[in-house]
């Protein structure tokens, strides 16, 4: 049995330690917003929080989250109002919408990071999401948004 | 007669006492160990460089030099090609914002080809000790790696440790599928290092390739 914490609820979960990370969150936890691309870390579309850190949870084995603290896309805020997701909204960025939620995690820690990032942040931090669909200036768009109601809702 | 015969005894007996006396000394110091006398490692410049050629061979083949290069991006594959993904070294040599080498790159190799391969400590040397290798003539690096300014404050013997027991390094010798490995086994490395060091640490002549 396996414990891990994902948005905040713990589980116990009975299943190989080899198992990716992705597997237990889609099929036995069923949050199935988290999507599997390429399933050897090269797109990012599988993208989740382990303690805060971005990783790539088709190669992530079940073991390592053992005890630690997984945010997914379901939980990255309770009412769909983080600073990503309203600025998202607002442009319109998916299209097909498949690695949309590896996107937003990814720039969920780089909006943590660095509040006010350039475009050569934002590159840096996002080129190992992939999207199929082109949306990077989208992407890259609404990340400066984001920044920017980050920034008007911490002056209020 | 008999006071004078009993003194020519006790005399005796004195003079026996002392050679059994100096009889047990003798012995006694022949069972004493020698003090260990301290072993002068004799400095041969062309075995040192011969040495060192060899290590030389091994830090440049792929699985050491693509997490030493020249820029801020690691490389990959046995042509040193620039990692994919825009990955940039970072200040701790742990990549940045939301794409850290642990994000990919599990404690252990993922399985399978052009899976990621992994190492509790996978990164690149941090930005304010890069640690080039990629470009590095022998000289150049035989030179950089003796000197803790620029080798990570290592000394000698602890260059010889890390190069012999640390986990990272010991990892090019098991690269996971499809990777190719250094061009002696880890042991050879390990003896050749020691034996550059032995011999006097010299760096090759500048016109060694």
């Amino acid at each position: 049995m396996i414990s891990i914490t994902v948005n905040g609820k713990q589980h116990d979960i009975d299943a190989d330690p080899n198992m990716p990370l992705l597997w237990a969150i889609r099929d036995i936890l069923g949050l199935t917003g988290t999507k599997y691309g390429c399933g050897v870390a090269q797109c990012g579309a599988c993208t989740v929080h382990l303690n805060g850190e971005s990783v790539r949870s088709c190669v992530t084995k079940l073991s390592r989250a053992a005890g630690q603290q997984v945010i997914t896309i379901e939980g990255l805020s309770a009412t769909n109002t983080h600073a990503l997701q309203m600025a998202w909204n607002d442009l319109n960025v998916p299209q097909c919408g498949y690695c949309q939620s590896g996107q937003l995690m990814s720039a969920a820690v780089l909006l943590r990071e660095n509040a006010n990032p350039t475009d050569q942040d934002i590159d840096d931090a996002m080129s190992g999401n992939i999207c199929r669909c082109g949306t990077y200036q989208r992407i890259r768009a609404a990340i400066h948004k984001a920044a920017q109601i980050q920034q008007e809702g911490a002056k209020l | 007669m008999k006071a004078r015969v009993s003194k020519w005894v006790t005399a005796k007996r004195i003079v026996f006492l002392c050679m059994l006396l100096f009889m047990t000394i003798v012995m006694m110091q022949s069972f004493k160990t020698a003090p260990a006398k301290k072993v002068t490692p004799v400095k041969d410049s062309a075995g040192s460089v011969k040495a060192f050629m060899s290590v030389y061979k091994v830090l440049m083949s792929p699985r050491c030099m693509n997490c030493h290069p020249a820029g801020d991006a690691p490389l990959q594959g046995d042509d040193n090609h620039i990692h994919g993904m825009n990955i940039k070294r970072g200040a701790d040599g742990k990549g940045v914002y939301s794409v850290r080498c642990s994000n990919c790159h599990q404690p252990e190799n993922t399985v399978g080809l052009h899976a990621p391969p992994g190492n509790p400590k996978w990164g690149l040397p941090p930005a304010n000790m890069r640690m080039v290798f990629q470009g590095r003539s022998p000289r150049e690096l035989a030179l950089q790696l003796l000197d803790p300014k620029r080798n990570g404050g290592r000394t000698k013997a602890q260059l010889i440790d890390h190069m012999a027991n640390d986990g990272l390094v010991g990892w090019a010798w098991h690269p996971g599928d499809g990777r190719t490995l250094p061009p002696m086994s880890h042991t050879a490395f390990a003896a050749q290092v020691r034996l550059w060091i032995a011999k006097g640490a010299y760096a090759p002549g500048s016109k060694m390739k």
